[in-house]
This record gives structure tokens, sequence and C-alpha cells, in this order.
């Protein structure tokens, strides 16, 4: 134990001198260089290591993983199998589930999320500092917590009892008092995609926090003369938001529902800690990990992820965008 | 006047009360777990944990649980996963500031279609890129018979990738609004790019390094898919030895509910102690 506490320290020592040393020695380098092209190269020695990573960790990855979508590997033979591995997808019944669960989370989560998020910051706002601060710390703190534990902690809320034995699952009850008599596991409701929902909770559950703390700044940078003029000409609370507020929120409350979009899109941990995509509620990202992992099926694998990718496309787009107004505003 | 304030008063009352009912919705789930992981196996499998909320006085409480997660190499873990998170999380900042500081002050071709890759590249699933990057691994270690897979080192690596798209993005923002008049006399006075990078800007950039770092060392705490895949089960990190725990839910809820606190403890620390920073740093455009 001491020695896993030393080497991590050790550790921790070496990676900060080594990269210190890296940019040095890159710099070092381009010095030694005739002044004129030095001037031209200099932005190199910090720019390299940053581009080498992403590079070999990131992007030629990303493309290895397009190349690798349309063939067939088995062990060590590889072939090339043109779309095939797509049209199975696309023929598969099961799949097709699959992308009407990621659907209904894009559809749901991020409207939930803000909607939540936007009337927690905008009742906090009423309620003078000091139990503003108290509220909102409680509503944020699922933020800092893992989506595994967050997926234990509503396990937890609803697990199953078989008929005879105790309950303990506070859903099993709450259903119990509805006046179901053999309940069965909630988790395994797919009527309607019931238990997608239930999954969803969860993710609606970490997120608020997030929406709250970036539609709360905005509401606090309203000016205080708009709101001031709405009230003496007699608006009440709800006209007030409505009209006055929510509109000088609303890029904020769009760039949380764009951000939550991307996050629940590539979705993975709760639906592997709480269902293992069964019963009807696998998503994408998870579907990839069940391919690869469990049936080492590396192309079709593969075609899963880039169907993810071809989907979060739009969203790029729409992120270099933003990025672009920011950039002119400044 | 005074009709504004009553105003301020009825909307006051009302929110605290909505808000109360809030928080206390929110609450449940965690205060359900932190009690049952307080509770005795026996007393966790044939009554639900809200009788140990209502009658407080006639549960019995006890630590076994978590004396028994730790036992069960929680422990261990702990220290893992520090060793996983603490380099994952000073490698990428040190890399993404230097990057930073050559998109912010310095000149060079193509620097808009590369900022406008890096920003696409924030959003593109890291799934993507897992498979053959573990691959890559692999085969590294078989050629040149350095292990790999299965390390810290590895983890840090892919976690330091991942994490550079978004750190070069916020460092970027945060340098644009450091005055380059300063920068500029430090040139006139003979400075080189990188005596400037080290001295002046790294220094002036610690607020956005700081707000990023937590964002960074809670990011990584929390993984557990890279985690799964390059470090593994010999030295398992929290999340993965939590996965474990709750698929042996057989054994009692209580150990399950001990464990994932335990795994709490860490970012919940640095989240309380360093809120203010964490949601500067989200507020400055965190979209992972």
């Amino acid at each position: 134990m001491a020695g896993d506490i030393a080497f991590a320290i050790v550790a921790i020592i070496f990676g900060v001198v080594a990269s210190y040393g890296l940019y040095w020695l890159l710099s070092f380098l381009v010095n030694l260089l005739p002044t004129r092209i030095s001037q031209k190269v200099q932005v190199w020695a910090f720019l390299t290591p940053a581009l080498v990573l992403l590079i070999a960790i990131s992007i030629a990855p990303l493309i290895q993983t397009a190349v690798w979508s349309f063939m067939r590997i088995k062990g060590k033979t590889e072939e090339w199998v043109g779309i095939a591995n797509y049209t199975e997808l696309f023929t598969d019944e099961k799949f097709l589930g699959i992308l009407l669960n990621n659907f209904l989370w894009v559809l749901f989560v991020p409207a939930v999320t803000v909607a939540f998020g936007t009337l927690v910051a905008q009742l906090g706002n009423n309620v003078g500092p000091r139990r503003e601060k108290l509220f909102k710390s409680l509503i944020f703190m699922p933020m800092s917590i893992s989506f595994v534990a967050a997926a234990t902690i509503w396990s937890y809320l609803y697990a199953y009892s078989a008929p005879g034995r105790p309950v303990i699952g506070l859903a099993q009850k709450i259903i119990e008092g509805f006046g179901v008599n053999e309940p069965v596991p909630v988790m395994q409701i797919d009527g309607l995609r019931f238990n997608s929902f239930l999954l969803m909770a969860v993710i609606v559950w970490l997120q608020v926090g997030y929406s709250m703390v970036i539609i709360s700044a905005a509401i606090k940078a309203v000016p205080e003369e708009t709101l001031e003029a709405a009230r003496i000409d007699g608006a009440n609370a709800l006209q007030l938001f409505m009209r006055v507020i929510l509109p000088q929120v609303w890029g904020s409350v769009m760039a949380v529902f764009v951000t939550v979009v991307i996050m629940v899109m590539k979705i993975f941990d709760i639906v592997l800690a709480m269902t293992r995509g069964n019963f009807n509620t696998s998503v994408l990202a998870f579907e990839w990990y069940k391919r690869y992992f469990e049936n080492s099926d590396i192309g079709s694998a593969s075609a899963v992820v880039m169907v993810l990718v071809v989907l979060i496309i739009p969203l790029v787009w729409l992120q270099i965008r933003t990025v672009r107004q920011q950039e002119t505003l400044r | 006047m005074i009709a504004v304030k009553n105003f301020l008063k009825k909307t006051n009352l009302a929110s605290t009360i909505s808000l109360t009912i809030l928080v206390a919705i929110w609450s449940i789930p965690t205060i359900g777990l932190l009690i049952t992981s307080l509770r005795l196996r026996s007393e966790a499998e044939i009554s639900p944990w809200w009788e140990g909320l209502l009658n407080p006085l006639s549960t019995v409480w006890s630590l076994e649980a978590y004396e028994n997660s730790l036992e069960s190499g929680m422990l261990e873990s702990l220290i893992n996963t520090f060793a996983v998170t603490i380099p994952a999380t000073i490698l990428p900042l040190m890399i993404a500031a230097n990057a930073a500081y050559a998109f912010t002050f310095l000149k060079f071709k193509g620097k808009e279609l590369i900022f406008a890759i890096l920003v696409g590249l924030m959003v593109i699933p890291l799934q993507s890129a897992l498979i053959p990057v573990l691959k890559g691994m692999v085969w590294f270690q078989k050629t040149f018979d350095i292990p790999l897979t299965g390390t810290y080192a590895s983890a840090w690596v892919v976690h330091s990738a991942f994490a550079l798209p978004l750190a070069i993005y916020i460092l970027r923002n945060y340098m644009l609004s450091l005055p380059t008049s300063l920068i500029e006399a430090a040139r006139v006075d003979g400075a080189s790019y990188y005596q400037i990078f080290w001295r002046l800007v790294l220094p002036m950039s610690i607020p956005a390094i700081a707000s990023f770092a937590i964002f960074q060392f809670l990011w990584v705490w929390n993984d557990y898919l890279i985690a799964f895949i390059f470090v593994g089960e010999q030295n398992s990190v929290m999340t993965y030895k939590l996965l474990r725990l709750l698929g042996q839910y057989g054994q009692g809820w209580q150990d399950v509910a001990a464990g994932s606190f335990i795994s709490l403890v860490v970012p919940l620390i640095v989240f309380f102690a360093l809120q203010r920073y964490f949601v500067r740093g989200l507020t400055a455009g965190a979209v992972k």
C-alpha cells in the first residue's frame, strides 16, 4: 500500500517534469535553427505534442473504425464486405428498437432537464442568497457522482422483491400502493418503453444541477430595470418570468439543451450498470460495447459506432457555428 | 412600492415551499442508500430503509458494511483511482495550455481549420476511437515488449487525448481575455515565446487551469469505460469495483450501499470545497 502511494507520487512528479522537459527540448531544438526559419516553426514547439496525441488517439482511430465498419473480422481473417454490416443493422428489428430508444432519450431527457433546471434557477432566485445556496448545492450535488454510483443508488430504489419477501424498493412500494397485487420487477416493464423512462430519470436527476447552474447565471445577469418596470406595470410572477426573464436567458437555455443532447446521444454507463441492455433498454453506445466486448465482432461494433457518429455530425456543425458566433461577439 | 414588496414576499414563500419539495424528492434516492449502508444485513433484508428513517431509535445502526467493503478491496481501489486520476488531470492540462497559447498568441497556417476540427472533436463520441487504440496498444506491446494495457500509463494517455479539445478550447477562451499589450511588451524586451509562456501566460491562466482541473479530475474519477478497457481488473478503480459489487447485491444491499458511499467521498469533498471554481469551469463552456 505505501508502495502504491509512493509509486503514484513518483509517477505524478515524473509526468510533470517530463512534460516540462519535452516542451523545453522542443523549444531548444527550434532555437538551433537559423533565425529566419525558427521564427516560422516555433509555433510547432507548442502545438506538436497536442496534435500528435490527437491524431494518434482520436483522429486516426476514428478513420480506422470507419474502415473496419466495412469489413468482417474474425480472428486473423479480414475481408471486405461493403455495406453488409450496415444492411444487417438496419434490417434487424432489435437494432431499430435501439435507435428508437436513443431517439426517446434525445426527445425527453434534454427537454425535461432544461425545464427542471430553469424552474430551480428561477425559484432559487426568489428566496434570498442563503437559502438559494443551500437548495442549489443539494440539487447540484449529483453532478459530482459517477454514473455507476448513480446507477447503484437508483437500482436500490427500483429493487424488486419476489412475492412473499419483504418489499425494500421504493418503486415497488409505490406500485403496490396503487393496488397492483402481483407486481413484476419495474426494470422489466417494457410496454411503452416504461423501463427506459426509469433509466432516463437517473440522468435527469444527475443533469438538472448542471442546467440549473448555467441558467441561474443567466437569470442573475438579467438587468434589474427590466424586472422593476414589469413589476410596476403590474405583471404577476408567471408573466414576469415568461415575458421578461425567459426571452433574455433563451440563449443559455438552448446552449444547455444542446450540451445535454450531445451527452444523452452517447449514454452508456447507466444502461450497462442497470439493465445490461436487457428488456429492450439498449442504446447505441451500449450496443457497441456488447458487440465488441461480448461478441468480439469488430466489424459490426464499428458499424454501430459509426451510426452514432453520423447522427452526431449535425451537432458538430451546430457546435462549430455556436463557437463562431461567440467569436464574432468578442 | 408596497405592492411590489408584498409581491416579493409572496413569491418568496411559494418559492421556498416548492424548492423544499423538489430538494426532498432529489435527496430521497441518496438518503435511502445512505440509511441502508448504515444497517445490518439481517435488518436491511427484511425491512425497507424508510423504516430506519421513521423509527430511528428501534433500528440497529452499524458500520459493519463499511468494514466489509473496505476489506473486500475498496481501499486498494481508492489508491488505484488516485493513481489514474491525478496524472490524467495534470498531463492534459500541460499539453492543452501549450497548445492554447499557440492558438491565442501565435500566427500560423491552418489555424482556423485545426481549431474547427478541435471543436468538432469535442462532440465526437470517444467510443469511435477506443477499439483501434486498444488494438494498437496490444500490437505495440507485442512488438516492443513494453506492457501498456492494464497499466495506469495507458489510461493517462487516453484520458489526456480525449480531454484535449475541451481543455484547449476553455484555456484559449481565457487566454484571449489576457492583455496582449503585456505580451507585446515582453517581446520588445527580448523574451522568447517559450519564456513568455512559462513566466507570463501560464501563471496568469491559473484560474482557468484550476477550473478545468476540477472538471477533469471529477470526469476521470467517475469514468468507467476507459478504466475498464485500459486498466481493468488488476489495478481496478472504484467505478470498476462498484459495478462488480452491484452485480452481487444478493450478498446484501448494505455492502453495495457502503461501497458506493466510499466511492463518493472524494468527489463530494472536491465538489463542496471547490464548488465555485467548478461552476466557473462549467459556465466557461463544458460540452463533454
